[in-house]
């Protein structure tokens, strides 16, 4: 596709203190996307990923950051946050594990179904968790 | 089917996108779980639900539906229908309960993922 000397960057912050308005970088990020001609399918793929990603340092973490690049071929989206951390990345990706509380699961999340379903839909992932300093999940989906 | 099909199979209001009803839609789903939905549905373009909070209307956009609709009367705040607008998400509200509203979506042929 286009040359790669030509990286689009992108930053958002998620504020972890507004469930309201969570969604708001993964809604960000898919308009971005759609205005560099991405296919529909990646840009799916991508907004699922991000917004489960934002969903859980919202309700997990207080929040965080998230980073957005496409180089014309690869879109890679950070997100960092400074919460409890995984203690164990491979269980958190099994499906139905969530330490996620009543109050959460009538907000309509929490079933344990996020990492899986990002991990499904990312072409990679690599989680770098350390606990009480934070987590780092990269996600990479070729357009 | 079209979207305003679905307000008279359901005696459903139009919450916001009047514009939108000549819609056509393929199938449905209904769920209270947005961790289900953002999970299991692949090319559904109307959500059912009794949940109400923005991250319905988020989950919507993300899988890029055409039409949500609350369930039970649900009445959802005027910055939910806002961000549905934004979107071209219509928003429709039944008295019905959920599983009498699929069912009657269902029987009119509207289709969920598996048949
Ligand atoms: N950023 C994070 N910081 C700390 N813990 C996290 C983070 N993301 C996920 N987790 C942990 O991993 C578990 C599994 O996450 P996952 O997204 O699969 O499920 P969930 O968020 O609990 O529910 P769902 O995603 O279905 O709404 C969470 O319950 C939580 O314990
Ligand atoms: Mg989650």
């Amino acid at each position: 596709m286009s040359a790669p000397e030509h990286i689009i960057r992108e930053q958002y912050t998620v504020d972890g203190d507004d469930f309201q308005a969570a969604g708001g970088a993964s809604s960000a990020m898919k308009k971005l996307l759609r205005s560099l001609g991405v296919p529909p399918d990646a840009i799916r793929r991508a907004a699922i990923c991000m917004y489960e990603g934002e969903i859980n340092m919202v309700i997990h973490a207080n929040g965080g950051e998230a980073e957005v690049t496409f180089d014309g071929g690869v879109i890679t989206m950070t997100l960092r946050d400074t919460g409890p951390g995984i203690p164990d990345p491979e269980l958190a990706l099994r499906e139905g594990w969530s330490t996620a509380t009543d109050a959460i699961r009538d907000l309509g999340f929490g079933a344990g179904m996020g990492m899986p379903n990002m991990k499904r839909n990312a072409d990679e992932m690599t989680i770098n968790s350390v606990i009480n300093q934070g987590t780092v999940i990269v996600m990479t989906i070729r357009v | 089917m079209t979207i305003g099909d679905i307000q008279t199979l359901l005696g459903a209001e139009v919450l916001s996108g009047e514009d939108l009803l000549g819609q056509p839609v393929l199938s449905a789903c209904g769920s209270d779980m947005m961790s289900d939905v953002l999970a299991f549905v692949k090319e559904q373009s109307v959500l059912l639900t009794g949940l109400v909070n923005p991250q319905v209307i988020r989950t919507a956009e993300m899988m890029d539906m055409r039409c949500v609709v609350f369930v039970r009367g649900k009445k959802p705040d005027g910055a939910m229908l806002t961000l549905a607008k934004a979107h071209d998400i219509a928003v429709l509200q039944t008295p019905l309960r959920l599983y009498t509203a699929c069912g009657r979506l269902y029987a009119a042929g509207l289709k969920g993922e598996d048949g």
